[in-house]
């Protein structure tokens, strides 16, 4: 199935849950922060919350700024 | 005791705040965080980059224990997305202070202070610990403080020109008048003197990024930025002469040789 990771068309395996998503696009786990559809997915949720056909997802992390 | 600055109960030995954008490399920019004394660094929250995952990520190359990471709003245009914006940044490190930002326009990069009043609200609410960036205005300032805020920082000019303090007056009646939280002057610093001139005037603090990461020395410059700011504050506690507009020997007039 495919969702929209910031921005981006993906394909994922239908059942995956936010924390397979995150390994699956081979990033890093720490120091990211989640949104599904405009609500923060707190870390203690990623392995149980699991993704929908044509979710809108937004992973951020820190980068240089003033 | 110690002159420390002191925001939402937390301890800063150094009064200087930078900003961790627009540096060449990692190593150039560890290098002058160093260099600077800070103790407290801002960044910004932005989309990870999914097509090139091999790039470094920011936090690989900041030491969590040594500094306290302010994540910033900036780019936000309203409080609906600062908000957002605040909301995310909480999760990535599990802190809750934001330097918050709600910009009214482009080329200035001036504040929308209607939104950045109503962000500081909700967001007080929320928990967070806010440093709202806004116009040197007395009256905002003072909303902004009943809004729960933890520090007003006031701009010195616009973000990245370098000017320096435009407008002493407006930063010398917000020094004078508000005494509830930390006023840390943000955005505009140049050159040390004017990191020191702010410090003299009574400022809290000094929040700086392209003054040191442009700089053709930046780690130079984050030295001497640390230097004016120590000195700034020193000559400000130690309370300067007053102006005057004629001479006043420094020599005795009595044994003239004659």
């Amino acid at each position: 199935m495919n969702i929209i990771v910031n921005g981006n068309e993906t394909h994922i395996v239908e059942g995956s849950v936010v924390s397979d998503l995150i390994r699956s696009l081979g990033l890093n786990p720490v120091r990211l922060a989640v949104e599904l559809n405009r609500r923060i997915i707190r870390r203690a949720q990623w392995d149980s919350t699991t993704v929908l056909e044509g979710d809108r997802v937004e992973i951020v992390h820190f980068v240089g700024g003033g | 005791m110690a002159d420390t600055l002191i925001i939402a109960g937390r301890e800063f030995r150094s009064r200087l705040i930078l900003g961790s954008g627009k540096y060449a490399s990692f190593e150039l920019m560890v290098k002058a965080l160093e260099a600077s004394g800070t103790e407290m660094i801002t960044v910004a929250v932005r989309r990870v980059n999914l097509t090139d995952r091999a790039k470094e990520s920011l936090l690989d190359h900041i030491d969590t224990k040594k500094y306290h990471i302010l994540p910033n709003t900036a780019a936000c245009y309203s409080a609906d997305e600062a908000i957002r914006t605040a909301m995310l940044a909480r999760e990535v490190l599990d802190n809750n202070w934001i330097k918050l930002e709600v910009i009214g326009d482009e080329k200035t990069l001036f504040p929308d202070n209607q939104g950045l009043l109503e962000a500081t609200r909700e967001l007080v609410k929320e928990g967070f610990v806010v440093l709202p960036y806004f116009n040197d205005d007395l009256i905002v300032a003072r909303r902004l403080i009943d809004a729960g805020a933890a520090a007003v920082m006031p701009l010195a000019a616009p973000i990245g020109s370098g000017l320096g303090i435009q407008n002493f007056t407006n930063l010398r009646i917000l020094r004078e008048q508000v005494t509830e939280v930390p006023l840390i002057i943000d955005a505009g610093v140049g050159t040390a003197s004017d990191a020191a001139i702010a410090m003299e005037l009574g400022a809290d603090g000094v929040l700086m990024n392209t003054g040191i990461a442009g700089a053709g020395d930046p780690i130079a410059m984050a030295e001497a930025m640390n230097l004016a700011v120590r000195a700034g504050r020193l000559a400000y506690k130690s309370g300067r002469i007053p102006r005057k507009l004629y001479a006043s020997a420094s020599s005795p007039i009595e044994g003239l040789v004659r």
